[in-house]
This record gives structure tokens, sequence and C-alpha cells, in this order.
């Protein structure tokens, strides 16, 4: 009897621990544990709110990164063409910042990188080149060709108005000792972002249309889908996060530079592998991705706070890709194994 | 056999036009017997990563992780050449320990290599997100163990290897000869390679033939990895130390030097000959450029463009070709 009255309590387990996300969401609560015992320091509010807001750059990225992994695709020429647009953007400041406004500046950021994802779209389209290889090419055309023209410079100095977004907060504490902290607009534009990624993944058209494009591209073109359309939507949109990243980036340093961003395109790649969007299959959700990310702040956070030397960051990191990507192909692995054996039977 | 032949001959009149255009625009410089050998130098540590790179994408793989896995034998090597034994003790500039050194670090690069493959047979993963994770974690090992530092002052009996020469051949291209000749054996005269290029052109059908697949990437991985390391000796011989992020920009070159030489993305295509003649076009363009003072970014910024312009060619041969036998 009491089996019975537990079975719906064991089939809602069962389901969370079918997903992905719940054994991330297990894995930051154990590293927060072990963290926050060593050092109090990093379970306070304070901590939490700057962390969310020094990682929105990377949650901007990896909100156009998961669209295109679902894709089936990968891209990691971002990092250069935010590298780009950071730069229009800040020589547009630096000439005439007065007639700019916040809104003009994430739409010129934003227009740059959709044209620059379109190239990657086009050429991975027309010539199907894989993905990889294309965005190898593209990274290294995009950020050669800016550090030649821009000479390896660094611009700073932009108008006032551009420096108080990173003041500007939703909601605000003031501490007991006088600092004050809360949720910052920055932090809240990447949550924004999510929540229409989320919106377009889950309800529209074009979002399912993503997943089957990456279940399966020979088929979903045969169904009828238009796949020009949607690596012309996917890899466009990478860019437009692209855009938008390097308009945080310039927010939240205040310099545009070179060498701030490329090279770091494989850690967002991670961080959505880690939240479970695999290359194979047209999995990954916006909420994994959004886990994958806070898994990769808090390690990096918790190094520093228990003071183990920033080398070992690496170690970390890759060690605990490998677990997670291993882990959800050994289960994917064993579920297709018991669909198999249902189709005998 | 004939389609081997044309691919050959168009890549070795590729090569004459290109040795042609960069004497005519360096003159003397260009064409000096000194050019010839630094170039002869700086060759084999490329060709070496590039064939590890090649064989994966036989495959229709990609081994991001090679230069992550020179790195990381690299400086397992230097560690016991420099931190162990004092070389005197182990023979005539330290030949014994040398030898010692270079056979841990294959150890670690085969090592890697399974680790590789046992992700990508047996796990399932996609090549690219398996390499993408061990080679975070072979450079964050690199790095940890050096703490980011150069580790240098080798024996003379590794010096030797980096920048002697026997008969006038430079060791280095010796080594790259040889390794060169054994992965030419291996695909062409052994079951493994026609597994290889079988796996690459169509995995199904060659697991329907009674090919076990699993096996087959293993060995692909772990020859990409023994490759790295053997990488890694050049490497480290040449420059007298080791360090975590030597050679990072090599990673679009080896995608190149690949696809150069005729090595189909999608596998199942691509010899070790084509590999060469592509690798020695994009080293005398890359000596020519640099001759006549180029920017390195631009350089850079060239060889992306060049690698999109050569697969979009592929692809429109190959679409050419189609529509030929269609008819």
């Amino acid at each position: 009897m009491t089996i019975k009255t537990s079975n719906a309590g064991v089939t809602v387990i069962k389901k969370l621990f079918s997903r992905h996300e719940t054994f991330v969401f297990l894995a930051i609560v154990i590293f927060g544990l072990i963290i926050t015992v060593v050092n109090p320091d990093f379970l306070t509010l304070e901590n939490v709110f700057d962390l969310l807001k020094s990682y929105a750059l990377m949650g901007t990225f990896a909100v156009g990164m998961l669209f295109v992994l679902i894709s089936g695709g990968i891209d990691i020429s971002f990092t250069a063409i935010a590298t780009i647009t950071g730069y229009v953007i800040a020589v547009l400041l630096l000439q005439n910042g007065e007639q700019l406004n916040i809104v003009s500046v994430f739409a010129i950021a934003g227009g740059v990188g959709v044209l620059l994802g379109i190239i990657n779209a086009l050429i991975i389209y027309y010539f199907n080149i894989p993905s990889i290889i294309t965005t190898i090419a593209t990274l290294n055309i995009y950020y050669g060709l800016l550090t030649v023209i821009s000479k390896g410079k660094w611009l700073y100095g932009f108008p006032a108005w551009f420096g108080q977004y990173t003041q500007m907060y939703v909601f605000k504490f003031t501490a007991a000792n006088g600092t004050s902290y809360g949720l910052s607009v920055i932090t809240a534009f990447w949550f924004v972002l999510m929540l229409i990624a989320w919106f377009v993944l889950r309800y529209t058209v074009l979002g399912r249309s993503i997943y089957a494009m990456g279940g399966n591209s020979a088929s979903a073109k045969r169904a009828g889908f238009n796949l020009l359309r949607l690596n012309l939507f996917v890899y466009g949109f990478m860019g437009l996060m692209a855009g938008f990243g390097s308009v945080i980036q310039a927010l939240l340093v205040q310099t545009v530079a070179p060498n701030s961003l490329v090279g770091k395109e494989l850690d967002v790649v991670a961080a959505v592998v880690l939240g479970g969007a695999s290359l194979t299959g047209g999995t990954g959700s916006v909420l994994g991705t959004f886990l994958g990310v806070v898994l990769i702040a808090i390690m990096g956070n918790g190094l520093t706070l228990m003071r183990v030397p920033a080398f070992w960051y690496k170690v970390v990191i890759g060690t605990v890709i490998l677990i997670s990507v291993g882990a959800s192909a050994y289960r994917r692995k064993v579920s297709a194994r018991r669909r198999t054996i249902i189709e005998v039977e | 056999m004939e389609r081997k032949y044309s691919e050959f001959l168009v890549l070795f009149f590729i090569l004459l036009g290109v040795i042609g255009l960069m004497w005519l625009l360096n003159g003397s410089t260009f064409m000096s017997l000194n050019n010839f050998r630094s170039m002869a130098f700086q060759l084999p540590e490329l060709g070496i990563l590039s064939m590890a790179m090649m064989i994966a994408m036989l495959t229709s793989g990609i081994n991001l992780s090679i230069i992550a896995t020179a790195n990381l034998a690299g400086i397992i090597m230097a560690l016991i050449l420099t931190q162990t034994i004092p070389p005197e003790a182990t023979g005539p500039g330290g030949i014994g320990l040398v030898i010692l050194a270079i056979l841990a670090g294959l150890l670690v690069a085969a090592a890697i290599g399974l680790l590789n493959g046992f992700l990508i047979a047996h796990l399932e993963i996609s090549p690219i997100l398996a390499t993408l994770g061990t080679m975070i974690l072979v450079s964050g090992l690199a790095l940890a163990i050096t703490k980011g530092y150069v580790v240098s002052g080798f024996p003379p009996a590794m010096r030797a290897i980096g920048n002697s020469t026997i008969l006038g051949l430079p060791v280095p291209i010796l080594i790259f000869a040889a390794g060169a000749v054994i992965l030419s054996v291996i695909l062409q005269r052994t079951s493994l390679g026609a597994r290889i290029y079988m796996l690459g052109s169509n995995p199904l059908a060659c697991f329907y033939s009674g090919v076990n697949n699993p096996r087959v990437l293993m060995s692909t991985y772990l020859i990409s990895g023994l490759y790295s390391g053997v990488a890694a000796i050049v490497m480290i011989s040449r420059f007298n130390s080791a360090k975590a992020d030597y050679g990072e920009s090599y990673l679009l070159l080896t995608v190149l030097v690949s696809v150069l030489g005729g090595v189909s993305a999608a596998g199942g295509f691509g010899r070790v000959s084509g590999l060469i003649l592509g690798l020695i076009i994009l080293q005398i363009i890359s000596n020519g450029l640099n001759l006549m003072g180029v920017n390195t970014f631009l350089t850079v910024a060239l060889w992306g463009m060049v690698l999109i312009a050569v697969m979009v060619l592929q692809f429109l041969l190959n679409r050419y070709k189609e529509k030929r036998r269609s008819i």
C-alpha cells in the first residue's frame, strides 16, 4: 500500500533525475556548500549580485551560443565579432558621443554583429563547409583585419552618460558598513534576453524548427523547413548577442581593447555545453545554459575565494566539462538502447 | 586512380606557381640557400601537427586538443630533462635521459589520445566537444604544472635533435619524413587505414560490413595523440624550452594544411602526399610574406580567407563532378 501512495512522488523524482539541469543544479549546490564552508564570504548577497553582474557578459554570449549548438553547429568567431562591434561603438562614442544614447549604441552594435553573423551563415549554408572550420577561418579573418585597421589601440574616455549605467540598479540594498549593492541593470538586461530566448525556443515555430534542424537536418529539410532562413537566423542571432555583449563589456570596464575577448570563446562553449546542450541531437535549454554559466562563475569565483592558485581553474573546468558531457552522452546511449528494446517487444 | 593524380598535379603546379611568384616578389633573398634552410627547420613542427589533425579529419572528426597535447608532452619531457638525474650520468650528452624523457612524453601524448578515443568511440560524444574538453583539461594541467613559467636548459643530446643536420638535412625534417612515411603506410597499406577511410565516408555502412567502429576510432585518436607527442619533441628541442602556451596559432594552420592538401572535412578522402604539398605551399607563402614585411595579423586574416576559398573550391569541384556523373 505504502508503495502505491508514494508512486506519484517517485515518478516526479524519476522525471527530475532524467533531466540534465537537475545534475547541474546539484553540482552548483555541492560546490556552493564546499566554498561556503571554506570561505563564508561566498554566500553573501553582495557577492552573488556581483557575480551576476560580471558574468552577464558570458551569459549574453551563452544565449547566442545556445541557439547555434541546438541547431547542430558551433560558432567560435563571436569573440572576434564582438571585438569589431566594440570598436565600432567605441569610435562612434568618442567622435559624437553626445548624440547617441544607450538604445542606439545597442542597435548599432547589434546591427553590425548580425551582418557579420550572416556572413558565417551564408558560407556554412551555400558551400556546405562545417561550421567549426568556417568559424575558425572567420575568427581569424575578422580579428586579423580588425587588429590591422585599429593598430591594436585601446579606446577609452567615453561620455559621462555611458559610464552611469554600471552604477544603475533595479533595486538596491545598503549594507551596515554603508556599501550598497543590488540587481544591476546589466544583469536585468541579461535576464530579459534569457526570457525572450526561452519563449522563442519553447513556444514559437521558429524555435521548434531550430531543434528540428539540430536533430536531423536532412529530415528537417524534407519536412519542408527552410534551412537557409534558419541558418541566417541562428548565426545572425549569435552575431546580435555578440554585439550586445560588446556593449556590456564596454559598460563594465569602460574600455575597448583588441585582446580582451578573443581567446575566451571556448569558455562560453564550455558553459553552454555544461548546461546540457550538445552538438548532436538538437538538445539544450535556456535554464540549463543559465545554470552552466552560474556553475562556471562559482567555480571561478570559488577557487579564488578558497585561495586556490588561478592556474588550476582550467583543470577544474576541463574535468567538469568532460564529466558532464560524458554523463549526458552515456544517458543518451542508455535511453537509446532502452528504446530499441521496446521496439523489439 | 585518375582522381589522385589530377589532384596531386594541380597542387604541384600551384606549388611551382607560388615559388615563382615569391621569387619574383622577393628576388634573391627568397631563392637563397639560407632561406630554404630556415624553412626546412620551421616546417616539420607544423607538418607533424597537421598529420595529427589530418587523421582525425579522415574519420570526419576533428582534434582540437593537438596543440595542448604537444605542450603537455613537451613539458613532461622538459621536466624530466631538467629536474631529475644529472644528465652526464646517463651517457654522452645525456642520451639515456633524453630517451627516457621522450618515452615519457610520448606515453602522456598516447594517454591523452586514448582518452579522446574513449570519449568519442565509446561514449559517442561529438569529436568537437570531446576534444574541446580534453583541450581545456590538458592545457590547464600544463599551466598548473609549470605555473605558467618556461622550462628550459636541456642537455646537448636534446638540443641536437632540433638544431643539427645529418648528411646536410636538418634532423626535424628527417623526423617529419619518417612520420609521413609511417602514416602513409598505415593509411594506404594496412587494413586499419582502409577502415579509417571507410569509417570517414560512411560510418553506418562501415559498421554493417563488420568493422569494429569504436576500435578504429580509438586507434585514430591514439595515432593523433602520438603525432602530437612527436611534434612536441621537435618543438621543445628547437626552442630549447617548453611552455604551456607555445604554438597556439597553429590550430587554424593545421586545418588549413589538411584542407589545402585535399583532406575532405566530411571525412574519407585525403592522402599524406597531398598534405605535404599543401604544407610546402603554405610555408613558402608564409615565408615570402614575411620577407616582404607583411603585418602578421594581415597574414592571419589571409590564411582564414585562403581556408574558406579552398573549401569553396572543393565544394564546387565536387558538385561539378557529380553533375557530370549523373549525365
